[in-house]
């Protein structure tokens, strides 16, 4: 570390203020409409948009708590991302540590298997996954939610754990095994250590992703109601719109908390490498 | 050595089998089996009189989406609108990706990406909501146009005949603004990742050899943040052309071709035609893409 | 005596690239051996079937008179020091020194004493808590050492142990690894492409290219009797002179390898030994080394020479690019290379 501040950088190599400009706008722009949503939470006026609100108040997260729909929804929203999750971190991890290093013939489509699934447009696999169910004579509900999000979320997991796999040099599995481990040693002490954060960060943003799917949940629900769901419903029924908004903002709270855990997980690697 | 085999893993074929044949069960069965199901209902017939779905193959169902003009149009319209999302996702993803990938300092350059990321994994739905609420009559578009004198500007362009409508919120510019706001984060991303790998030396030598800032842009940035820029394109057209929530939530009346999807195998029982119109997106995009190799966007890679 | 380690018409190959071809060696016990070579050679590859790491296509292995062709390198009794160190990151030095001791289910306060007897044996008594990032790149190779040697290995395989250091740190810990050796009194085994280090540590050395063995030797034989022109030029780079070359010389069409430093630049008006062999040729550069210079010469039928001349020497000649010099050297100083 220099203890000196370095010297600013000559003018050419500095951005051009239009840079400077539009990037921050940029930034704006990705930001204001979700702190817009928090604002509409607080509003006194339940009929129309008007801005700025005539007034604030926390009576809606009152009814909104009072409402036995939306707690439904939202424990039947944390229970398929808690199954699909788990899921996806099983098979996930397990198809991570079958591709990372062995070259075979065909692994190249296996490969592609492996990211289509996030690939392709959502309403693809969610018209497909639907005319899988009808086509075995399934009736849709909880376990054909779990199918669909496991799907996508093991694409999640496995692209995390793989990816740090691959930065794991074969040699220190050789240095272990050299040094008298056996298999299931090597993995319990070598590999599993160096992939827990990552396997925890695909685990969360997977978690994230199942919490929020609307677009093959809206094909494979059947009757069930996930807080996605419920939410969209309410988008096309006017009465008492502030509920909407506390529930998207609790929908928020819900998403991020593991998304920022995932990222902090992961971040050390980041800068390492960006470094 | 060049011949570093990971042999301790991948000696036994019994434990490899083990690992990988769950997984490749859940996407081999689950996964491709219900995409060639889907593929297969495309081919099947409709019966006219009970509108049942007979498992006989026929063509009929393509020629029904490629002749009428109706879905034509469908098609049209929805190809136009991802097009003209990537295009601007990518002017406006630009300065905001090489000034992250190249201007800001370490600290800097994680807020930036905790800035992107936030939104873009912020609920979905809650943000096309949000956009509904900004878009609509009395939201804060038209509070902040009333407020900058501009109500008269955005009458007149409401008032245009195709791109307008009776509010933002029920327009194909709101809807087009949604849809690049939605997609932004996918095209930044890739973006910053090119540029990021472009080393300094580059631009260096090239100021060194008299270009001006312009002319380094021109020749040496923009031909390297070219694989990148092929990368974000591919997910927001990809995307655009997929999405049935915000044409449904936002916008203009006029059907999108996954509104089409949902809407035909939902209400209307048409498995087929929906099954039809859901392979097009895969079709335009494989032609994108090659497109995208033909005109050279990946050779820099 | 059984050899501690033997190959036995050891092949290997991947995919169309063939890495090792029939090669087979006997390592005695308490040997200081080295495995010489360029990359691609197949000197890497021998010591990963060694090790374990790899299996043979044809051929065997055996450890101490015993087949261990396809024993997992977890059931050998031989450790390995590798390249990058390959130090466990989530580990600290102790624990990874003690990693032998544990994964053999060595309870923990006898893992902690010998942990610390290993790392004082490379003087490293104070850092053991320390973690593997916050070490210099002398130390990491030490932690590596005591790694590996904890489990009293009767074989140390040393994969370029020194490659990863500077030139003066690479001459100190060729002097304390040939001290360790001696000390510990077993069988070390090492792979270098740096034929400087291979002459100054090991007691032989079999020079591979290719995937063979081009010559298994004691340093001295190598340098002073190469039996290949490869092995001429690739240890102590002596001129190699073809046959064609060599009828012009010395009259016998018989390929010679012949040292620059045994090559004399015989002053004007100076007689010349009888029954030296001598040729006239034009120096094309000169390139100062301190103690010596080296000058390459191009003789009237077009051969290269390199000439290694004392500092003292080569002043007083006044060599200079364009000069023309007659050579002369002694005829059991050329050595006769098989073709």
């Amino acid at each position: 570390m220099r203890s000196e501040r370095p010297r600013p950088p000559p003018r050419w190599e500095r951005p051009s203020p239009f840079t400077k400009v539009a990037a921050t706008l940029g930034l704006l722009f990705l930001h204001a409409p979700v702190w817009v949503i928090a604002l509409y939470a607080f509003t006194t006026e339940d009929r129309t948009y008007r801005f700025p609100p005539p007034g604030l108040t926390l009576h809606w997260f009152e009814v909104a708590f009072a409402r036995s729909d939306i707690w439904a929804a939202m424990r039947l929203s944390l229970l398929v991302a808690a199954v699909a999750t788990l899921a996806a971190i099983v098979l996930g991890t397990l198809a991570a540590f079958a591709l990372a290093r062995r070259s075979f013939r065909g692994k190249e489509s296996i490969t592609l298997l492996f990211v289509l699934p996030i690939a392709l447009p959502g309403i693809l696999t969610g018209l497909a996954l639907l005319a899988g169910i009808r086509t075995l004579g399934l009736e849709p509900g909880f376990w054909t939610i779990v199918a669909g999000h496991a799907t996508f979320c093991l694409v999640i997991v496995y692209n995390n754990v793989i990816a740090r796999l691959r930065r794991i040099p074969p040699s220190w599995v050789e240095a272990s095994s050299d040094l008298g481990a056996r298999g299931h040693q090597t993995f319990a002490y070598v590999l599993l250590p160096q992939i827990a954060s990552a396997l925890l960060a695909g685990g969360m943003l997977a978690f994230a992703l199942s919490f929020d799917e609307i677009i093959v949940t809206l094909f494979t629900a059947g009757h069930e109601r996930t807080l996605p769901i419920w939410f969209y419903n309410e988008l096309f029924r006017p009465r008492e719109r502030p509920v909407t908004n506390v529930v998207a903002v609790i929908v928020i709270l819900v998403t991020l908390a593991p998304i920022l855990a995932a990222y902090w997980l992961t971040k050390p690697e980041a800068e390492v490498s960006s470094g | 050595m060049a011949a570093r085999v990971f042999s301790l893993q991948g000696r036994s074929s019994f434990y490899f089998a083990l690992l990988l044949v769950p997984p490749l069960l859940w996407l081999g069965i689950v996964y491709l089996g219900s995409l060639f199901t889907l593929l297969l209902q495309s081919f099947y017939a409709i019966d006219e009189f009970t509108a049942r779905v007979v498992p006989r193959l026929t063509l009929a169902t393509y020629r029904v989406l490629l002749t009428q003009p109706a879905h034509l149009d469908i098609i049209a319209r929805t190809v136009v609108m991802a097009i003209a999302v990537t295009a601007v996702s990518a002017v406006i993803a630009f300065p905001v990706a090489l000034y992250m990938a190249r201007y800001a300092g370490p600290k800097l350059k994680a807020l930036f990406y905790v800035g992107i990321l936030l939104p873009m994994w912020t609920s979905y739905l809650v943000k096309v909501y949000a956009w509904r609420l900004i878009l609509a009559k009395q939201g804060i578009a038209s509070w902040g146009f009333e407020q900058l004198g501009l109500m008269g500007a955005l009458d007149r362009t409401l008032a245009v005949p195709v791109v307008g409508g009776p509010s933002l919120a029920s327009s194909y510019l709101g809807m087009f603004v949604v849809f690049v706001y939605m997609w932004l984060p996918f095209m930044i991303l890739p973006l910053a990742a090119a540029l990021e790998r472009v080393p300094g030396s580059l631009l260096q030598a090239s100021a060194d050899l008299g270009a001006t800032r312009p002319q380094t842009f021109r020749h040496v940035v923009l031909p390297l943040a070219l694989p990148g820029l092929a990368a974000g394109s591919i997910f927001t057209f990809s995307l655009t052309l997929g999405d049935y929530i915000i044409p449904t939530v936002v916008g203009a009346p006029g059907y999108f071709i996954g509104m089409m999807v949902y809407q035909q195998q939902g209400t209307a029982g048409n498995l087929p035609l929906a099954a039809a119109f859901s392979v097009v997106p895969i079709v335009l995009i494989g032609l994108y893409l090659a497109l995208a190799r033909r005109l050279g966007a990946f050779d820099a890679l | 005596m059984t050899a501690a380690i033997e190959l036995h018409e050891a092949s290997r190959a991947f995919g169309n690239v063939v890495a090792l071809e029939r090669v087979s060696l006997a390592v005695a016990p308490g040997e200081f051996f080295a495995l010489l070579g360029p990359s691609g050679s197949g000197k890497t590859t021998s010591l990963r079937l060694i090790a374990g790491f790899d299996q043979p296509d044809s051929g065997r292995v055996l450890l101490d008179g015993e087949d261990v062709t396809e024993a997992p390198p977890f059931a050998r009794n031989v450790n390995t020091v590798f390249q990058d160190y390959a130090l466990f990151p989530h580990m600290s030095v102790a624990e990874n020194v003690a990693y032998g001791l544990k994964v053999r289910g060595v309870g923990s306060r006898e893992r902690e004493a010998r942990a610390r007897d290993m790392l004082e044996l490379v003087r490293l008594g104070d850092l053991g808590s320390r973690r593997p990032s916050q070490l210099s790149g002398g130390q990491r190779q030490r932690v590596a050492l005591a790694r590996a040697l904890i489990n009293q290995p009767k074989v140390l395989l040393l994969d370029e142990p020194l490659g990863a250091l500077d030139l003066k740190l690479r001459e100190e810990m060729q002097a304390e690894l040939k001290g360790l050796q001696k000390r510990l009194g077993i069988t070390f085994v090492f792979v270098t492409h740096d034929q400087g280090e291979a002459l100054s540590m090991a007691d032989r050395i079999a020079v591979f290219s290719q995937g063979r063995i081009e010559q298994l030797d004691t340093p001295r034989a190598l340098y002073n009797r190469p039996r290949t022109a490869f092995v001429a030029s690739f240890v102590g780079s002596a001129n190699v002179v073809h046959a064609d070359a060599a009828r012009e010389l010395t009259g016998h069409p018989r390929a010679f390898a012949i040292r620059p430093e045994l090559v004399e630049i015989v002053a004007p008006g100076t007689p010349v030994r009888d029954g030296s062999i001598r040729c006239e040729g034009v120096v094309l550069d000169v390139l100062y080394h301190g103690a010596s210079s080296r000058c390459r010469v191009r003789l009237d039928d077009g051969t290269t020479l390199a000439v290694a001349q004392p500092e003292a020497a080569s002043a007083a000649a006044g060599l200079v690019a364009g000069a023309h010099v007659r050579l002369a050297w002694r005829p059991d100083a050329a050595v006769p290379l098989q073709d």
